[in-house]
Protein backbone atom coordinates (compact mmCIF):
# COMPACT_ATOMS: atom_id res chain seq x y z
CA UNK A 1 0.00 0.00 0.00
CA UNK A 2 1.13 3.64 -0.22
CA UNK A 3 1.37 5.55 2.68
CA UNK A 4 -0.74 8.70 3.03
CA UNK A 5 0.35 11.99 2.57
CA UNK A 6 2.68 13.68 5.18
CA UNK A 7 2.68 10.56 7.02
CA UNK A 8 6.23 11.12 8.87
CA UNK A 9 5.53 14.31 9.09
CA UNK A 10 2.42 13.86 10.84
CA UNK A 11 3.72 10.88 13.05
CA UNK A 12 6.46 13.06 13.82
CA UNK A 13 4.31 15.17 16.12
CA UNK A 14 2.02 12.24 17.86
CA UNK A 15 5.37 10.33 18.62
CA UNK A 16 7.44 13.05 20.28
CA UNK A 17 4.44 14.62 22.03
CA UNK A 18 4.24 11.08 23.57
CA UNK A 19 7.91 10.25 23.95
CA UNK A 20 8.43 13.30 25.78
CA UNK A 21 5.53 12.57 28.25
CA UNK A 22 7.85 9.20 28.96
CA UNK A 23 10.87 10.61 29.30
CA UNK A 24 10.18 14.14 30.44
CA UNK A 25 9.76 17.71 28.50
CA UNK A 26 13.82 17.95 29.98
CA UNK A 27 14.58 14.98 27.43
CA UNK A 28 12.45 16.94 24.36
CA UNK A 29 16.33 16.07 22.50
CA UNK A 30 16.15 12.25 23.32
CA UNK A 31 12.70 11.81 22.30
CA UNK A 32 13.33 13.77 18.61
CA UNK A 33 16.05 11.07 18.36
CA UNK A 34 13.87 7.74 18.99
CA UNK A 35 11.67 9.31 16.73
CA UNK A 36 14.20 9.95 13.85
CA UNK A 37 15.73 6.58 14.97
CA UNK A 38 11.91 4.59 14.02
CA UNK A 39 12.36 6.52 10.94
CA UNK A 40 15.12 5.21 9.80
CA UNK A 41 14.16 1.72 10.57
CA UNK A 42 11.08 2.21 9.07
CA UNK A 43 12.40 3.65 5.50
CA UNK A 44 15.15 0.39 6.08
CA UNK A 45 12.23 -2.34 6.39
CA UNK A 46 9.54 -0.88 4.46
CA UNK A 47 11.42 -0.17 1.52
CA UNK A 48 12.32 -3.97 1.24
CA UNK A 49 8.75 -5.41 2.28
CA UNK A 50 6.45 -2.62 1.60
CA UNK A 51 4.78 -0.45 3.83
CA UNK A 52 2.77 -2.57 6.73
CA UNK A 53 -0.77 -2.78 6.69
CA UNK A 54 -1.16 0.02 9.73
CA UNK A 55 1.79 1.96 8.90
CA UNK A 56 1.17 4.44 11.87
CA UNK A 57 0.68 1.61 14.32
CA UNK A 58 3.89 0.46 13.00
CA UNK A 59 5.96 3.47 14.04
CA UNK A 60 4.44 3.97 16.61
CA UNK A 61 5.05 0.41 18.08
CA UNK A 62 8.73 0.73 16.75
CA UNK A 63 8.79 4.00 18.77
CA UNK A 64 7.59 2.21 22.14
CA UNK A 65 9.95 -0.60 22.05
CA UNK A 66 13.10 1.89 21.42
CA UNK A 67 11.20 4.15 24.49
CA UNK A 68 11.62 0.99 26.52
CA UNK A 69 15.33 -0.04 25.18
CA UNK A 70 16.45 3.69 26.40
CA UNK A 71 14.71 3.66 29.89
CA UNK A 72 16.34 0.12 31.03
CA UNK A 73 19.32 1.29 29.75
CA UNK A 74 19.95 4.53 30.83
CA UNK A 75 17.62 3.91 33.48
CA UNK A 76 20.28 5.56 35.96
CA UNK A 77 22.48 8.16 33.62
CA UNK A 78 19.00 10.00 33.33
CA UNK A 79 16.22 11.09 35.23
CA UNK A 80 12.81 10.69 33.12
CA UNK A 81 9.17 11.79 33.88
CA UNK A 82 8.61 13.22 37.10
CA UNK A 83 5.14 12.46 36.82
CA UNK A 84 5.74 8.98 36.00
CA UNK A 85 8.14 8.48 38.83
CA UNK A 86 8.55 4.87 40.43
CA UNK A 87 6.58 3.37 37.55
CA UNK A 88 9.80 3.17 35.49
CA UNK A 89 12.06 2.03 37.94
CA UNK A 90 10.92 -1.39 38.29
CA UNK A 91 10.49 -3.67 35.24
CA UNK A 92 7.12 -4.62 36.96
CA UNK A 93 5.39 -1.67 36.11
CA UNK A 94 7.44 0.01 33.39
CA UNK A 95 6.30 -1.57 30.33
CA UNK A 96 2.57 -1.70 31.49
CA UNK A 97 3.39 1.70 32.10
CA UNK A 98 4.59 2.67 29.15
CA UNK A 99 1.89 0.99 27.02
CA UNK A 100 -0.52 2.73 28.83
CA UNK A 101 1.39 5.98 27.34
CA UNK A 102 1.20 5.00 23.91
CA UNK A 103 -2.74 3.99 24.00
CA UNK A 104 -4.65 6.11 21.01
CA UNK A 105 -6.50 8.21 23.78
CA UNK A 106 -3.53 9.65 25.80
CA UNK A 107 -1.23 10.54 22.47
CA UNK A 108 -4.58 12.70 21.66
CA UNK A 109 -3.52 14.68 25.06
CA UNK A 110 -0.31 14.37 24.24
CA UNK A 111 -0.58 16.73 21.14
CA UNK A 112 -2.56 18.93 23.13
CA UNK A 113 0.02 18.91 26.39
CA UNK A 114 2.52 19.86 23.75
CA UNK A 115 0.68 22.59 22.20
CA UNK A 116 -0.17 24.03 25.11
CA UNK A 117 3.13 23.91 26.27
CA UNK A 118 4.56 25.32 23.10
CA UNK A 119 2.48 28.23 23.77
CA UNK A 120 4.34 29.35 27.00
CA UNK A 121 3.86 32.98 27.73
CA UNK A 122 7.66 33.18 28.34
CA UNK A 123 8.30 32.37 24.60
CA UNK A 124 7.69 35.52 21.49
CA UNK A 125 4.74 34.57 19.78
CA UNK A 126 7.09 33.87 16.69
CA UNK A 127 8.89 31.48 18.78
CA UNK A 128 5.58 29.79 19.80
CA UNK A 129 4.63 29.49 16.38
CA UNK A 130 7.91 28.25 14.85
CA UNK A 131 7.86 25.43 17.85
CA UNK A 132 4.49 23.82 16.79
CA UNK A 133 5.47 23.99 13.47
CA UNK A 134 8.63 21.93 14.07
CA UNK A 135 7.65 19.80 17.29
CA UNK A 136 4.00 19.43 16.57
CA UNK A 137 4.06 19.33 12.58
CA UNK A 138 7.41 17.77 12.05
CA UNK A 139 8.74 20.48 9.64
CA UNK A 140 12.82 20.89 10.12
CA UNK A 141 14.08 24.14 10.08
CA UNK A 142 14.93 24.47 6.79
CA UNK A 143 11.23 23.89 5.70
CA UNK A 144 10.27 26.47 7.85
CA UNK A 145 12.63 28.91 6.72
CA UNK A 146 11.56 28.41 3.43
CA UNK A 147 7.54 28.38 3.97
CA UNK A 148 8.41 32.16 5.93
CA UNK A 149 11.23 32.55 3.33
CA UNK A 150 13.69 33.40 5.98
CA UNK A 151 17.02 32.59 6.67
CA UNK A 152 18.03 28.88 7.92
CA UNK A 153 20.00 29.93 10.28
CA UNK A 154 17.61 32.65 11.87
CA UNK A 155 14.68 30.19 11.93
CA UNK A 156 17.69 27.38 13.37
CA UNK A 157 18.29 29.72 16.55
CA UNK A 158 14.60 30.71 17.29
CA UNK A 159 13.75 27.14 17.61
CA UNK A 160 16.89 26.08 19.39
CA UNK A 161 16.35 28.88 21.87
CA UNK A 162 13.00 28.18 22.01
CA UNK A 163 13.72 24.78 23.19
CA UNK A 164 15.94 25.30 25.86
CA UNK A 165 13.33 27.56 27.14
CA UNK A 166 10.85 24.71 26.99
CA UNK A 167 13.32 21.94 28.14
CA UNK A 168 14.04 23.93 31.69
CA UNK A 169 10.10 24.04 32.21
CA UNK A 170 9.49 21.26 34.63
CA UNK A 171 7.06 19.53 33.19
CA UNK A 172 4.56 20.08 30.23
CA UNK A 173 1.63 22.07 30.29
CA UNK A 174 -1.22 20.20 31.93
CA UNK A 175 -4.67 20.10 29.89
CA UNK A 176 -6.30 18.33 32.98
CA UNK A 177 -6.63 21.54 35.34
CA UNK A 178 -9.45 23.51 33.53
CA UNK A 179 -8.23 26.43 35.09
CA UNK A 180 -5.26 27.08 33.64
CA UNK A 181 -6.39 25.73 30.46
CA UNK A 182 -8.61 27.93 29.90
CA UNK A 183 -5.99 30.82 30.97
CA UNK A 184 -3.47 29.26 28.37
CA UNK A 185 -6.05 29.42 25.58
CA UNK A 186 -6.22 32.84 24.44
CA UNK A 187 -2.45 32.28 23.67
CA UNK A 188 -2.85 28.56 22.05
CA UNK A 189 -5.70 30.70 19.55
CA UNK A 190 -2.85 33.55 18.74
CA UNK A 191 -0.20 31.00 17.73
CA UNK A 192 -2.48 28.95 15.70
CA UNK A 193 -4.02 31.98 13.93
CA UNK A 194 -0.59 33.27 12.95
CA UNK A 195 -0.04 29.78 12.03
CA UNK A 196 -2.81 30.17 9.20
CA UNK A 197 -2.27 33.51 8.54
CA UNK A 198 1.63 32.23 7.47
CA UNK A 199 0.20 30.26 4.81
CA UNK A 200 -2.89 32.74 4.10
CA UNK A 201 -0.93 35.60 3.77
CA UNK A 202 2.44 35.08 4.02
CA UNK A 203 5.39 35.18 1.96
CA UNK A 204 6.16 31.45 0.43
CA UNK A 205 5.46 31.69 -3.63
CA UNK A 206 4.78 27.99 -3.71
CA UNK A 207 0.95 27.64 -3.00
CA UNK A 208 1.09 23.88 -2.20
CA UNK A 209 3.43 25.18 1.01
CA UNK A 210 1.14 27.96 1.83
CA UNK A 211 -1.64 25.42 1.65
CA UNK A 212 0.07 23.26 4.34
CA UNK A 213 0.86 25.59 6.95
CA UNK A 214 -3.36 26.58 6.65
CA UNK A 215 -3.60 22.72 6.99
CA UNK A 216 -1.88 22.52 9.53
CA UNK A 217 -3.46 25.12 11.98
CA UNK A 218 -6.83 23.94 10.78
CA UNK A 219 -5.45 20.08 11.90
CA UNK A 220 -4.37 21.62 15.16
CA UNK A 221 -7.64 23.57 15.99
CA UNK A 222 -10.14 20.53 14.93
CA UNK A 223 -7.26 18.78 17.81
CA UNK A 224 -8.62 21.37 20.55
CA UNK A 225 -12.37 21.31 19.49
CA UNK A 226 -12.21 17.55 20.37
CA UNK A 227 -11.43 18.26 23.77
CA UNK A 228 -13.67 19.48 25.97
CA UNK A 229 -12.10 22.15 27.74
CA UNK A 230 -10.96 22.89 24.38
CA UNK A 231 -14.36 23.02 22.23
CA UNK A 232 -15.21 26.69 23.51
CA UNK A 233 -17.11 29.36 21.33
CA UNK A 234 -13.86 30.64 20.35
CA UNK A 235 -12.05 28.11 19.28
CA UNK A 236 -15.04 27.31 16.74
CA UNK A 237 -14.52 30.68 15.46
CA UNK A 238 -10.86 30.48 14.61
CA UNK A 239 -11.88 27.30 12.92
CA UNK A 240 -14.40 28.87 11.14
CA UNK A 241 -12.43 31.78 10.35
CA UNK A 242 -10.44 29.23 9.39
CA UNK A 243 -11.96 27.23 6.87
CA UNK A 244 -13.94 29.79 5.12
CA UNK A 245 -10.69 31.58 4.60
CA UNK A 246 -8.94 28.69 3.16
CA UNK A 247 -11.72 28.05 1.08
CA UNK A 248 -10.58 31.02 -1.20
CA UNK A 249 -7.52 29.89 -1.21
CA UNK A 250 -7.47 27.99 -4.61
CA UNK A 251 -9.02 31.43 -6.09
CA UNK A 252 -6.36 33.38 -4.36
CA UNK A 253 -2.87 32.04 -4.85
CA UNK A 254 -2.84 30.01 -8.28
CA UNK A 255 -0.25 27.00 -8.70
CA UNK A 256 2.46 29.82 -9.84
CA UNK A 257 1.91 31.79 -6.93
CA UNK A 258 0.51 34.37 -8.91
CA UNK A 259 -1.91 36.41 -6.20
CA UNK A 260 -5.40 37.56 -6.99
CA UNK A 261 -7.29 39.92 -4.37
CA UNK A 262 -10.82 39.30 -3.29
CA UNK A 263 -12.57 41.45 -5.83
CA UNK A 264 -10.97 39.76 -9.00
CA UNK A 265 -11.08 36.05 -8.24
CA UNK A 266 -12.77 33.38 -10.13
CA UNK A 267 -15.17 32.52 -7.25
CA UNK A 268 -16.20 28.83 -8.97
CA UNK A 269 -12.20 27.74 -7.49
CA UNK A 270 -13.52 28.29 -3.80
CA UNK A 271 -13.73 25.24 -1.87
CA UNK A 272 -17.45 24.69 -1.34
CA UNK A 273 -16.82 22.57 1.33
CA UNK A 274 -14.80 24.31 3.20
CA UNK A 275 -17.52 27.37 3.06
CA UNK A 276 -19.94 24.88 4.39
CA UNK A 277 -17.99 23.62 6.96
CA UNK A 278 -16.99 27.35 8.20
CA UNK A 279 -20.44 28.68 8.45
CA UNK A 280 -21.56 25.22 10.24
CA UNK A 281 -18.37 26.51 12.55
CA UNK A 282 -19.37 29.68 12.86
CA UNK A 283 -23.03 29.10 14.06
CA UNK A 284 -21.70 27.22 16.83
CA UNK A 285 -19.57 29.92 18.36
CA UNK A 286 -21.98 32.15 18.27
CA UNK A 287 -22.94 31.24 22.16
CA UNK A 288 -21.59 32.49 25.30
CA UNK A 289 -21.16 36.08 26.10
CA UNK A 290 -17.44 36.58 24.56
CA UNK A 291 -16.70 38.46 21.02
CA UNK A 292 -13.39 38.01 19.75
CA UNK A 293 -11.62 39.10 17.41
CA UNK A 294 -12.10 35.94 15.59
CA UNK A 295 -15.48 35.95 15.96
CA UNK A 296 -15.59 39.12 13.69
CA UNK A 297 -12.77 38.23 10.66
CA UNK A 298 -14.92 34.50 10.59
CA UNK A 299 -18.28 36.93 10.25
CA UNK A 300 -16.51 39.28 7.23
CA UNK A 301 -15.45 36.07 5.86
CA UNK A 302 -19.24 34.59 6.30
CA UNK A 303 -20.44 37.49 4.23
CA UNK A 304 -18.02 37.27 1.57
CA UNK A 305 -18.97 33.60 1.31
CA UNK A 306 -22.01 33.96 0.89
CA UNK A 307 -21.96 36.42 -2.10
CA UNK A 308 -21.63 34.86 -5.20
CA UNK A 309 -20.12 37.42 -7.42
CA UNK A 310 -18.27 40.69 -5.82
CA UNK A 311 -21.31 42.76 -6.77
CA UNK A 312 -23.52 41.26 -4.58
CA UNK A 313 -21.62 41.37 -1.37
CA UNK A 314 -23.32 42.94 1.28
CA UNK A 315 -21.11 45.85 1.73
CA UNK A 316 -23.25 47.29 4.63
CA UNK A 317 -22.61 44.43 6.81
CA UNK A 318 -19.45 43.90 6.37
CA UNK A 319 -18.59 47.84 7.53
CA UNK A 320 -20.74 47.28 10.54
CA UNK A 321 -18.56 44.22 11.33
CA UNK A 322 -15.51 46.28 10.70
CA UNK A 323 -16.84 48.60 13.28
CA UNK A 324 -16.89 46.16 15.97
CA UNK A 325 -13.60 44.72 15.24
CA UNK A 326 -11.74 47.99 15.49
CA UNK A 327 -13.36 48.18 18.73
CA UNK A 328 -12.35 44.40 19.75
CA UNK A 329 -9.02 44.90 17.95
CA UNK A 330 -7.74 48.26 17.40
CA UNK A 331 -5.29 48.08 14.71
CA UNK A 332 -4.39 50.23 11.91
CA UNK A 333 -4.44 47.48 9.12
CA UNK A 334 -8.07 46.32 10.57
CA UNK A 335 -8.91 50.11 9.68
CA UNK A 336 -7.56 50.46 6.60
CA UNK A 337 -9.83 46.90 5.67
CA UNK A 338 -12.85 48.78 6.98
CA UNK A 339 -11.79 52.10 4.85
CA UNK A 340 -11.81 49.56 1.81
CA UNK A 341 -15.59 48.14 2.54
CA UNK A 342 -16.36 52.18 3.16
CA UNK A 343 -15.04 52.80 -0.49
CA UNK A 344 -17.47 49.59 -1.87
CA UNK A 345 -20.40 50.57 0.36
CA UNK A 346 -20.32 54.44 -0.29
CA UNK A 347 -17.70 55.28 -3.00
CA UNK A 348 -14.08 55.72 -3.51
CA UNK A 349 -14.12 59.25 -1.98
CA UNK A 350 -15.62 58.14 1.00
CA UNK A 351 -13.15 55.47 1.14
CA UNK A 352 -10.17 58.11 0.80
CA UNK A 353 -11.85 60.42 3.63
CA UNK A 354 -12.00 57.36 5.69
CA UNK A 355 -8.13 56.26 5.59
CA UNK A 356 -7.31 59.98 6.20
CA UNK A 357 -8.94 60.15 9.66
CA UNK A 358 -6.60 56.85 10.26
CA UNK A 359 -5.37 57.98 13.38
CA UNK A 360 -2.17 55.62 13.76
CA UNK A 361 -1.68 55.91 10.07
CA UNK A 362 2.00 56.59 10.62
CA UNK A 363 2.10 52.78 11.83
CA UNK A 364 1.33 51.39 7.87
CA UNK A 365 4.16 53.39 6.99
CA UNK A 366 6.00 50.31 5.12
CA UNK A 367 2.59 48.13 4.66
CA UNK A 368 2.20 48.00 1.20
CA UNK A 369 -1.35 47.52 1.02
CA UNK A 370 -1.57 50.84 2.16
CA UNK A 371 0.03 52.90 -1.25
CA UNK A 372 -2.00 49.75 -3.15
CA UNK A 373 -5.33 50.35 -1.63
CA UNK A 374 -5.00 54.43 -2.02
CA UNK A 375 -3.94 53.17 -5.73
CA UNK A 376 -7.22 51.20 -5.95
CA UNK A 377 -9.48 54.13 -4.74
CA UNK A 378 -7.84 57.04 -6.96
CA UNK A 379 -7.86 54.47 -9.68
CA UNK A 380 -11.71 53.88 -9.39
CA UNK A 381 -11.89 57.68 -9.68
CA UNK A 382 -10.33 57.70 -12.69
CA UNK A 383 -6.80 59.22 -11.75
CA UNK A 384 -4.49 57.06 -13.30
CA UNK A 385 -1.41 59.32 -12.64
CA UNK A 386 -2.15 59.31 -8.67
CA UNK A 387 -3.09 55.79 -8.69
CA UNK A 388 0.41 54.57 -10.68
CA UNK A 389 2.37 56.67 -8.58
CA UNK A 390 0.83 55.05 -4.89
CA UNK A 391 0.82 51.48 -6.73
CA UNK A 392 4.61 52.58 -7.28
CA UNK A 393 4.94 53.51 -3.98
CA UNK A 394 3.77 50.15 -2.98
CA UNK A 395 5.93 47.79 -4.91
CA UNK A 396 9.07 49.57 -3.63
CA UNK A 397 7.27 48.36 -0.05
CA UNK A 398 6.91 44.62 -1.26
CA UNK A 399 7.74 41.77 0.99
CA UNK A 400 8.14 39.37 -1.53
CA UNK A 401 8.05 38.29 -5.57
CA UNK A 402 4.93 37.22 -5.28
CA UNK A 403 3.45 41.04 -3.67
CA UNK A 404 5.85 42.21 -6.11
CA UNK A 405 4.56 40.84 -9.29
CA UNK A 406 1.03 41.24 -7.81
CA UNK A 407 1.47 45.07 -7.23
CA UNK A 408 3.31 45.33 -10.36
CA UNK A 409 0.63 44.07 -12.44
CA UNK A 410 -1.63 46.98 -10.12
CA UNK A 411 0.80 49.43 -11.85
CA UNK A 412 0.33 48.37 -14.90
CA UNK A 413 -3.11 48.52 -15.11
CA UNK A 414 -3.04 52.75 -14.83
CA UNK A 415 -2.45 52.76 -17.96
CA UNK A 416 -5.48 55.29 -19.00
CA UNK A 417 -5.32 58.81 -19.56
CA UNK A 418 -6.76 60.97 -16.35
CA UNK A 419 -9.95 63.14 -16.38
CA UNK A 420 -9.29 66.88 -17.50
CA UNK B 1 17.66 -15.48 -17.50
CA UNK B 2 20.57 -15.11 -15.03
CA UNK B 3 20.75 -14.00 -11.34
CA UNK B 4 22.24 -11.08 -9.83
CA UNK B 5 22.35 -9.88 -6.49
CA UNK B 6 22.12 -5.79 -5.81
CA UNK B 7 24.43 -4.50 -2.84
CA UNK B 8 23.92 -1.76 -1.49
CA UNK B 9 26.11 0.99 -0.08
CA UNK B 10 26.00 4.31 1.47
CA UNK B 11 23.68 6.80 1.88
CA UNK B 12 23.00 8.45 5.33
CA UNK B 13 19.49 9.54 6.15
CA UNK B 14 19.72 10.75 9.64
CA UNK B 15 19.88 14.42 8.34
CA UNK B 16 16.74 14.16 6.67
CA UNK B 17 13.65 15.83 7.93
CA UNK B 18 10.42 13.16 7.96
CA UNK B 19 9.26 14.69 5.28
CA UNK B 20 12.45 14.34 3.07
CA UNK B 21 12.43 10.27 4.31
CA UNK B 22 9.36 9.48 3.52
CA UNK B 23 9.76 10.95 -0.23
CA UNK B 24 13.30 9.09 -0.29
CA UNK B 25 11.10 5.90 0.94
CA UNK B 26 8.35 6.36 -1.60
CA UNK B 27 11.47 6.54 -4.36
CA UNK B 28 12.81 2.87 -2.89
CA UNK B 29 8.69 1.48 -3.36
CA UNK B 30 8.09 3.02 -6.86
CA UNK B 31 11.75 1.76 -7.93
CA UNK B 32 10.99 -2.30 -6.24
CA UNK B 33 7.40 -1.97 -7.14
CA UNK B 34 8.53 -1.49 -10.95
CA UNK B 35 11.23 -3.64 -11.10
CA UNK B 36 8.61 -6.37 -9.29
CA UNK B 37 5.50 -5.52 -11.98
CA UNK B 38 8.18 -6.57 -14.68
CA UNK B 39 9.45 -9.60 -12.84
CA UNK B 40 12.73 -8.84 -11.84
CA UNK B 41 12.74 -9.54 -8.34
CA UNK B 42 13.71 -13.11 -7.36
CA UNK B 43 14.09 -12.56 -3.78
CA UNK B 44 13.27 -8.89 -2.73
CA UNK B 45 16.47 -9.54 0.23
CA UNK B 46 17.03 -7.86 3.48
CA UNK B 47 18.44 -4.43 5.34
CA UNK B 48 21.68 -4.95 7.20
CA UNK B 49 22.63 -3.69 10.52
CA UNK B 50 25.13 -1.23 10.41
CA UNK B 51 27.71 -2.75 12.42
CA UNK B 52 27.82 -6.63 13.66
CA UNK B 53 31.37 -8.46 14.51
CA UNK B 54 33.95 -9.21 11.99
CA UNK B 55 36.16 -12.58 12.49
CA UNK B 56 39.24 -12.78 10.59
CA UNK B 57 42.57 -15.15 10.64
CA UNK B 58 43.69 -18.39 12.12
CA UNK B 59 43.83 -16.98 15.80
CA UNK B 60 39.82 -16.45 14.67
CA UNK B 61 40.18 -13.00 16.44
CA UNK B 62 36.82 -11.43 16.71
CA UNK B 63 36.07 -7.15 16.35
CA UNK B 64 33.91 -5.21 15.88
CA UNK B 65 32.79 -4.08 12.61
CA UNK B 66 33.04 -3.25 9.94
CA UNK B 67 34.77 -0.10 10.78
CA UNK B 68 34.61 1.57 6.92
CA UNK B 69 33.54 4.60 5.60
CA UNK B 70 29.65 4.96 5.48
CA UNK B 71 29.65 5.26 1.86
CA UNK B 72 31.60 1.69 1.54
CA UNK B 73 29.13 -0.37 3.78
CA UNK B 74 26.57 -2.76 2.49
CA UNK B 75 23.33 -1.45 3.82
CA UNK B 76 21.29 -4.50 2.24
CA UNK B 77 20.84 -6.56 -1.08
CA UNK B 78 18.56 -7.90 -3.14
CA UNK B 79 18.10 -10.85 -5.96
CA UNK B 80 17.22 -9.67 -9.15
CA UNK B 81 16.56 -11.45 -12.24
CA UNK B 82 18.11 -10.28 -15.52
CA UNK B 83 18.67 -11.33 -19.44
CA UNK B 84 22.41 -10.64 -18.65
CA UNK B 85 24.83 -8.39 -16.76
CA UNK B 86 24.20 -5.18 -19.14
CA UNK B 87 20.60 -5.42 -18.23
CA UNK B 88 20.90 -6.22 -14.88
CA UNK B 89 23.09 -2.85 -14.52
CA UNK B 90 20.49 -1.29 -16.50
CA UNK B 91 17.95 -2.10 -13.94
CA UNK B 92 20.23 -0.91 -11.10
CA UNK B 93 20.44 2.72 -12.38
CA UNK B 94 16.67 3.14 -11.50
CA UNK B 95 17.92 3.05 -7.85
CA UNK B 96 17.47 5.86 -5.64
CA UNK B 97 20.12 5.40 -3.32
CA UNK B 98 22.34 6.79 -6.60
CA UNK B 99 20.62 10.15 -5.62
CA UNK B 100 21.73 10.56 -2.36
CA UNK B 101 25.95 9.69 -3.15
CA UNK B 102 24.74 5.74 -2.49
CA UNK B 103 26.38 2.82 -4.61
CA UNK B 104 24.89 -0.34 -5.91
CA UNK B 105 26.80 -2.68 -6.66
CA UNK B 106 26.09 -5.53 -9.50
CA UNK B 107 27.28 -9.42 -9.24
CA UNK B 108 26.29 -12.36 -11.71
CA UNK B 109 25.26 -15.01 -8.92
CA UNK B 110 27.24 -18.41 -10.37
CA UNK B 111 24.56 -21.16 -10.37
CA UNK B 112 26.37 -24.11 -9.44
CA UNK B 113 25.25 -27.12 -11.45
CA UNK B 114 26.08 -30.06 -8.55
Amino acid sequence: MEPSDHLFRREAGRMVATLTRVFGVHNLALAEDVVQDAFCRALEVWKFRGVPENPSAWLLATAKNRALDVLRRQRTAHTFAPELGRLLDSEWTLAPAVEELFAANAIKDDLLRMMFSCCQPRLAEEAQVALILNILCGFSANEIASAFVSSHAAIEKRITRAKKLLATSKRLFDVAVPAEFAARLPAVHRALYLLFNEGYHGASPESAVRAELCHEAMRLAALLLEHPLGAMPTTYALSALMCLNAARLPARVDASGKLTSLFDQDRSLWDRELKVEGIRLLELAATGCELTEYHLEAAIASVHARASRIENTDWASIVSLYDTLILVRPSPVVALNRAIAIAQRDGPERGLEAIDAIEDRDRLASYPFYPAALGELELRRGRHNIARKHFRAALALARNPMERRFLHQRVGACEGADPP
Amino acid sequence: MSEFTFLFRGSDPTAQSPEEMQKSMQKWLAWFKELGEKGHIKYPGHPLERTGKVVRGKQKNVHDGPYAEAKDIVNGFTLIEAKDLPHAVELSKGCPILEVGGSVEVRPIRILDM
